[in-house]
């Protein structure tokens, strides 16, 4: 079933299920994506997004792919490199690319390990778009998410609800870039016009971390 | 949506085959990487000058490869950043033992895909040289924003480059062409319609039948405001404006003026544009030396403009001038 192991560890089993739910979630949320994008960007986010996790489910999510954990997480950056194009393909394939790299050739990954490799891959994209929190990125949800699983564990939180908090934080932290004005990416042409619109980077990437956490709980 | 196509999915694939079909004798096209490569590429002892991008605004880039201009160009999705390995992958095939130059616009996409490219090529010992092309003065250039976008610059940067590319100029001074013109060349652009994505099956933004959009962006992204339709005239003075004191044009100044289509907007129109941007060009005591008008950087079906010029001297008049063989550009041969 893909459960959190004893110990509180994921393997590469509830690492392919998160991928696979966060697939369906943007497959199922591409038009919404788009919409968002189409307000402040330039209305491919969401179709974007769906082709390069479409791309993840065939190459990658094959049953026949025994990759370990740091094998799954690169197949998932060289696909998304390779196939989601715009700024999000390089944001998310490094965002994969440092997870496996942090991760390295495990079998299972304890708890604050995998808050590590997480962490490493939201530092990734904070160096490869040169954007800082409050620039309305990917980042605005990414951090505090991350930065909450961290705390929780830290505090002795068990790896599900550390994670729902840190889904929560993800989610408050896209709904916090509304007002903002973006100074990255193609919604900062805007100025001022792009405050009152939810950033699609954000969206995204609170889906990421709400499909980790629905993963490991196994809802 | 009213498209002539048979797939959303397969529009890019389809329009490359099509590009293969009636042009075998100046191009070779590359599919799963996409890219595009002038015919018999590489160029032995030549350096290599390469571009890419979001399709959708064909003719850029696939029909500027050939003689004189491009040695390969990458084309994304509609309106996406080609990805890194496709980038990769031209850069190898058209490296002609001499470098190549990457042209690149402005865009946060196009900028780190490209990087990640150029990376990649570098740890197989090739030199690449990357220039971003940043001309639409639409976009306030601040720390506050991704700066500005590359628009109708990049069309002379890639023919003056390629010129300069044949010539047998170096990788640097090849590069130093297209940071020229980046430097002295200005653009803005408007909107009268939007356009419809295949993939989105929607228009990407809502425009009045009385209203356009001033600053827009070549890929719908909203401009600096929205207005009233008003007259041609009107409207080149509106883009003129700014365009002259960003540079700033002085008068004496000698220039290429470059008016373009958006893909919606037939010639006859650009004429009456052409016509005012002449007029403007005289009244501010500016020498127009060469002109581009037709659709060049387009938006899909989007009906509008941009106007770019582009400050030269004798050095870029003689690029400008030397043969040029393309699907889209020809003379001189």
């Amino acid at each position: 079933m893909g459960r959190v192991m004893e110990g509180e560890a994921v393997d590469a089993a509830t690492l392919r299920r998160w991928l696979d739910v966060l697939a369906a979630r943007l497959s199922e949320r591409a038009d919404y994506l788009t919409q968002l994008d189409a307000a402040i960007g330039d209305g491919d986010h969401g179709i974007n997004m769906d082709r390069g996790f479409r791309a993840v489910r065939e190459r990658v999510l094959d049953p026949g792919n025994e990759a370990p954990l740091d094998g799954l997480l690169k197949g998932v950056g060289m696909t998304l490199l390779s196939t989601v194009g715009g700024a999000a393909g390089p944001l998310y394939g490094t965002f994969f690319l440092r997870m496996a790299a942090q991760a390295g050739a495990k079998d299972r990954l304890p708890a604050p390990e995998l808050a590590a490799a997480l962490a490493a891959g939201v530092e990734g994209v904070r160096q490869r778009g040169r954007a800082e929190p409050g620039d309305k990125t990917m980042l605005d949800a990414l951090l505090p998410g991350v930065e909450t699983l961290e705390r929780m564990l830290a505090e002795g939180r068990d790896l599900a609800s550390a994670l729902e908090a840190a889904a929560a934080a993800a989610e408050e932290g896209c709904r916090a870039t509304v007002p903002m004005v973006a100074r990255k990416g193609r919604a900062s042409y805007l100025g001022q016009r792009s405050a009152g619109h939810q950033d699609p980077g954000a969206t995204s990437s609170a889906y990421l971390l709400r499909a980790l956490a629905a993963a490991v709980s196994g809802s | 949506m009213k498209k002539l196509i048979n797939a959303v999915d397969d529009v890019v694939t389809e329009a490359l085959q099509g590009m293969q079909a009636a042009h075998p004798d100046l191009i070779e096209i590359h599919l799963d990487p996409n890219y595009v490569v002038r015919r018999g590429a590489p160029v032995e002892g030549q350096v290599a000058v390469v571009s890419g991008g979001g399709s959708g605004h064909e003719p850029m880039h696939n029909g500027y490869v050939g003689l004189g201009m491009l040695s390969g160009a990458c084309p994304g999705a509609v309106f996406t950043s080609p990805t890194p390995d496709q980038i990769y992958e031209c850069t190898r095939r058209v490296n002609g033992g001499r470098g190549v130059v990457h042209v690149v616009k402005n865009y946060t996409g196009d900028v780190m895909n490209f990087e990640l490219a150029a990376e990649m090529a570098r740890a197989d010992g090739i030199e690449v040289e990357a220039v971003v092309i940043n001309d639409d003065v639409a976009v306030q250039d601040s720390l506050y924003t991704a700066g500005r976008r590359g628009v109708g610059a990049t069309v002379l940067a890639e023919k003056l480059a390629g010129a300069r590319a044949e010539a047998g100029g170096s990788l640097g001074e090849v590069a130093a062409v297209v940071r020229k013109v980046n430097d002295n060349a200005r653009s803005m652009g408007m909107a009268l319609t939007p356009c419809t994505v295949p993939a989105a099956g929607k228009p990407t933004f809502e425009l009045g039948d009385d209203e356009m959009e001033i600053g827009i962006g070549i890929h719908g992204e909203p401009g600096r405001e929205r207005m009233e339709l008003e007259t041609a005239d009107r409207i080149v003075d509106r883009l003129m404006g700014p365009i002259l004191e960003d540079l700033p044009f002085r008068s004496g100044d000698r220039v290429l003026a470059f008016v373009n289509g958006m893909g919606g907007t037939p010639l006859i129109e650009l004429y009456i544009v052409t016509r005012r941007v002449a007029r403007v060009l005289e009244e501010r005591g500016l020498r127009l030396e060469r002109s581009l008008v037709g659709s060049y950087i387009t938006s899909l079906e989007m009906a509008g403009c941009s106007i770019t010029l582009l400050r030269l001297g004798d050095e870029l008049v003689r690029l400008w001038d030397a043969p040029v063989h393309t699907p889209a550009l020809r003379w001189g041969v």
